[in-house]
């Protein structure tokens, strides 16, 4: 009963003041944040200020040492039922791609429909053959990762993770890596997908795609939310100092 | 596609016609001393007269002694006895000498390679283990046999170990039987009975059976099944039609030969039937297997080290199991770095054998000893040892570079 009443439930994840130390390095000092199901929250700050490690929590490829984080229901803990469950609901798309460079396209798609889902081999390439007409690349399935471009590659990278049809799709600095004219191909993909309704946090400084898809904008800095509101309010009313030198530095050019 | 081309370009741009004729004719005036070519060319000459020049001198000392080169010896009566390998007698041949020395070798070196290659893999995997009571402990092995010399440890095994085993009489018995003392130990192992003849034709068929299956079934699968059902469609024939061939045909094609202990006369006790390892072999096999495990652990570890972080964080972020990330992603990939540096393994795990002789093992080296003190022919029988673990040698690289370049070419 409490379980279904969770999964209904509208926030889709809740963290409650998460904290992270690596070694005497206080990391992630109490973040709390709220995301509702189907929202699209970007995350901005500066470099070094934890952002990347906080995403990294959810899907607990960092553990965190204090706090709560509940994904669609399940709480985040050391059980490895609830981990993997909660893997299994989330795609993550990385700043490298992280690509496996031994295996074809195709079958970077593929491989964990078929060996996690347990799929036939049939179903997950129609499956991952769609994913690809998605984002674009439909000719390059039988090519390796290496001899596409960085836009191509993070493209495939998001079909990979949407292969696993996640509720949630985590975005850790999806274009930073990329040559500036393949940025936006990347970015028209993401627009796309925030559009099709599923959760989506991204850590970004693409304030453009901020502007078009965001429904709020979180401003992490020294290890916590520093603040957050709706796009429209956040560029215009930053409340804090911090936040209004940050947005100073980044939109001046 | 050639450097010398661009930095030969660059220096010209922009450079009118007489000045480029002006350089090219200086070009050519360059003392023979500072010539690139030349100096590559007389290097070569240079190395080749040097090359000449030892065989020469070798060549005259042979001569100056009026030793004559000859294989003839090889066809005669060996007249010395060998207890290990294929059957031998001391009326046989030398050449038959050697051939037991080779296969001795070649037996030690091959189970050998198979068996490092798994000690070295389990061992690596396990040093990079994120339990440290498991990583510490083969630490400690890599470092401990990475640091003592082969040669101690073979001494070590063979003298402090394998020979302080009970004698036969008191010797352990494990389930099998498997007889264990210092003279080495006996397994129970399959003997081929009269009617093989008949039953050998199931096997055949078993075989080819399951390959056309596997061919079948993986192409139907790209329609149908899981990757990891395909396995049974394969082992069930291989296993169902020898039995179906054991049951048709009258008697058992072949017999487990167990070992037995036997009085025989005056009292002396011996263990006869199944294989016997001896303890020389042992401890050789041992040996070698226990130090080279050790080397091919570091190359698997570094392989694995090779592999960028990120590849393991984007398996698990889509729920790949720990055994999964390592045998689909992690592996793979590093086994293009782990391939060539294991292939030196290889080729000193099959060289290193020549080492069997400090213990006693009758392998290629120790034969060509007594081969060349018996009949004085030390040069001919050098040659034929350096021909041979030429030969082995060159035959691990030559398979293991095919397994190399199919590994390689899957990048792009």
């Amino acid at each position: 009963m409490q379980k279904e009443k969770l999964e209904t439930a509208e926030d889709i994840i809740i963290c409650q003041n998460v904290h992270k130390w690596f070694g005497n390095f206080h990391v992630l000092q109490g973040v709390n944040i709220t995301v509702k199901r189907g929202e699209v929250v970007v995350v901005c700050g500066p470099s070094g200020s934890g952002k990347s490690t906080f995403i990294r929590t959810i899907n607990r490829l960092e553990e965190h040492q204090r706090g709560n984080i509940i994904v669609d229901g399940i709480e985040l803990t050391n059980d490895l039922r609830n981990i993997h469950a909660i893997q299994r609901e989330i795609g993550m798309v990385f700043q490298q791609f992280n690509l496996f460079p031994h295996l074809k396209v195709i079958d970077n798609i593929t491989l964990a429909p078929i060996w996690v889902r347990r799929w036939s081999k049939e179903k997950a390439v129609q499956v991952a053959m769609e994913l690809l007409e998605r984002v674009g690349i439909p000719e390059q399935a039988n090519k390796y990762p290496g001899q596409l471009s960085g836009g191509q590659q993070q493209r495939l990278a998001i079909a990979r993770a949407l292969a696993m049809q996640p509720k949630i799709m985590l975005f850790d600095e999806p274009t930073s890596a990329l040559d500036p004219e393949m940025i936006k191909e990347v970015l028209d993909v993401m627009v796309e997908l925030a559009r099709s309704g599923i959760t989506m946090i991204v850590i970004t400084h693409e304030m453009g795609f901020a502007k078009e898809v965001a429904n709020r904008i979180f401003f992490f800095a020294d290890g916590y939310f520093v603040e957050h509101n709706t796009t429209e309010e956040f560029f215009i009313n930053p409340r804090e100092e911090r936040t209004k030198s940050f947005l100073s530095q980044i939109l001046t050019h | 596609m050639s450097g010398e081309g661009v930095s030969g370009c660059i220096p010209f741009k922009g450079v009118d016609m007489n000045q480029r004729a002006a350089m090219d004719e200086h070009r050519s005036v360059v003392p023979f001393w500072r010539n690139e070519r030349v100096l590559k060319v007389l290097a070569q000459i240079v190395f080749v007269i040097l090359v000449l020049a030892v065989g020469a001198w070798a060549l005259t000392n042979y001569l100056e002694r009026g030793l004559k080169f000859s294989y003839s010896f090889l066809d005669e009566e060996a007249s010395f006895d060998l207890a290990e390998g294929i059957e031998f007698s001391p009326t046989d041949p030398y050449a038959r000498a050697f051939l037991v020395g080779v296969l001795n070798t070649a037996r030690v070196a091959a189970i050998g390679i198979v068996l490092a290659t798994l000690v070295g893999l389990v061992t690596g995997i396990a040093r990079l283990s994120k339990n440290w009571l498991v990583s510490k402990i083969a630490g400690v092995y890599i470092e401990i046999i990475r640091n003592i010399p082969l040669l101690v440890q073979l001494f070590l095994l063979y003298f402090a170990v394998i020979m302080k085993l009970p004698q036969i009489k008191e010797a352990f018995v494990l389930p099998g039987p498997v007889y264990i003392s210092n003279r080495g130990i006996v397994l129970p192992w399959p003997r081929v009975a009269a009617s093989f003849g008949l039953w050998w034709p199931f096997l055949v068929v078993a075989l080819i059976g399951a390959v056309a299956l596997l061919i079948i079934r993986g192409r139907s699968l790209k329609h149908t099944g899981r990757p990891s059902f395909n396995l049974l469609w394969v082992v069930t024939p291989l296993v169902a039609v020898p039995v179906l061939g054991w049951l048709l045909i009258p008697g058992n094609p072949l017999l487990l030969d167990l070992p037995e202990m036997v009085t025989k006369s005056g009292g002396v006790l011996k263990v006869e039937g199944g294989t016997a390892l001896s303890s020389e072999f042992t401890a050789l096999l041992l040996g070698l297997v226990v130090y080279t495990g050790a080397y091919i652990a570091e190359v698997v570890r570094a392989g694995i080290l090779s592999v960028p972080r990120g590849q393991t964080e984007a398996a698990r972020a889509q729920g790949f199991t720990n055994r999964q990330i390592l045998s689909l992603i992690v592996l793979p990939q590093a086994l293009r770095v782990i391939i060539p540096p294991l292939i030196s393994q290889y080729l000193n795990l099959t060289k290193n054998s020549s080492l069997a002789i400090a213990i006693g093992f009758l392998d290629l080296y120790a034969v060509s000893q007594t081969m060349w003190n018996q009949s004085g022919r030390v040069v001919e029988v050098f040659f034929m040892i350096m021909a041979s673990y030429l030969t082995m040698s060159l035959t691990i690289s030559f398979v293991m570079n095919i397994v190399n370049r199919r590994m390689q070419i899957v990048e792009r």
